[in-house]
């Protein structure tokens, strides 16, 4: 299995989260934030320039120029959803729906058991 | 990862939580995200694990080899390291934001440690980076508990059989790291240098450090 080159969108990322070329992450959530950026991207779902506005935007929006700093993959994380929710991917509802019952899951599965989201992906009754 | 599961780590001695505790909003949004993407068919879980893969070893990992490094050259350090390990590593300024607490095994002449623990909570990502796919393989998880020493020996490590091995099982509360040996021959040589022949392996117990000239992977 060849990993795909995600060389564009390395280059969003501010020189200070990065290690030469590659991106370096504080955390492992902000990895697969990029990485599902980048396999989208890949797959076509959105373009290059679409996901450079919206990652724009969304900094702009938040008014400090955190760049660089710490809130930079939520700010990745915010342009994204809204991208998703744009391209008709999936709706608001269902991201705050599936994130609940991932929440719910951890709380339900005992410790030490894989932690499992029902077929249906919504929260436990 | 891009999969319907998130793996909790396997107890052997089982403490005290009655439930998994939730990762952070972030995480779980990111989480519900890959759901619904994979799930309806806009990526691929394996597409998602390649690029993941691919910067695997980007997220910190020499952070341990600093760490490792110091303690083979400082011997207050080494002290501090397996004494009160959270603070030792803190001094680098490598914190856990969640909180977890660090315990530090070192590899002797007797005795090899080998760590498991699995994706999201149970890895020591700020010393170690993201954990490696093989590290979240069920086929790992379960056999390194059972028979560590063919596991080992799939990645190339032969230990004598009158080295002891030890299999440490990370808890939500605790991460494990091994302390590997120090190599041969690298008597003299500064902690730089020393931290190019600490992989990643070396601190998950599947490896041992490189010797003095081996290219440094993994």
């Amino acid at each position: 299995m060849s990993a795909p080159e995600p060389a564009e969108i390395s280059d969003l990322i501010p020189a200070s989260l990065k290690d030469g070329a590659a991106p370096v992450f504080a955390e492992p959530w902000q990895a697969q934030a990029f990485a599902l950026t980048v396999t989208l991207h890949q797959a076509g779902c959105f373009t290059w320039s679409e996901w450079a506005n919206a990652l724009g935007a969304e900094i702009a929006r938040a008014g400090d120029a955190d760049l660089g700093g710490a809130r930079y993959y939520e700010f990745w994380l915010g342009a994204l959803e809204k991208l998703v929710v744009a391209k008709g991917l999936a709706s608001p509802t269902d991201i705050d729906v599936t994130a609940a019952a991932w929440r719910d899951a951890y709380l339900r599965t005992p410790h030490g058991q894989p932690v499992e989201l029902n077929a249906a992906g919504t929260p436990a009754a | 990862m891009g999969t319907e599961h998130d793996h909790h780590h396997d107890h052997h001695s089982h403490d005290d939580h009655d439930h998994s505790e939730p990762p952070a909003d972030v995480a779980l949004r990111v989480k519900a995200l890959e759901t619904l993407l994979t799930r309806r068919g806009y990526v691929a879980a394996e597409a998602l694990d390649a690029v993941v893969d691919m910067f695997e070893t980007k997220v910190g990992p020499r952070n341990g080899a600093r760490v490792v490094a110091r303690a083979w050259t400082d011997p207050a350090y080494r002290q501090r390291l397996l004494e009160t390990p959270t603070a030792a590593i803190a001094e680098f300024g490598f914190i856990n934001r969640q909180g977890e607490h660090m315990r530090v095994v070192e590899n002797t002449p007797q005795v090899h440690n080998v760590v498991v623990c699995t994706l999201c909570s149970c890895y020591p990502w700020p010393v170690l980076g993201l954990p490696p796919v093989w590290y979240k393989s069920s086929a790992y998880r379960s056999r390194v508990v059972i028979e560590p020493r063919a596991v080992l020996a799939e990645f190339g490590l032969l230990l004598p059989n009158d080295v002891e091995v030890r299999v440490w099982d990370s808890t939500a509360e605790l991460r494990y790291m091994v302390l590997p040996e120090r190599p041969i021959g690298t008597e003299g040589m500064p902690e730089d240098a020393l931290t190019s022949l600490v992989t990643r392996d070396s601190m998950i117990g599947t490896g041992v450090a490189h010797a003095p000239g081996q290219a440094s992977t993994r």
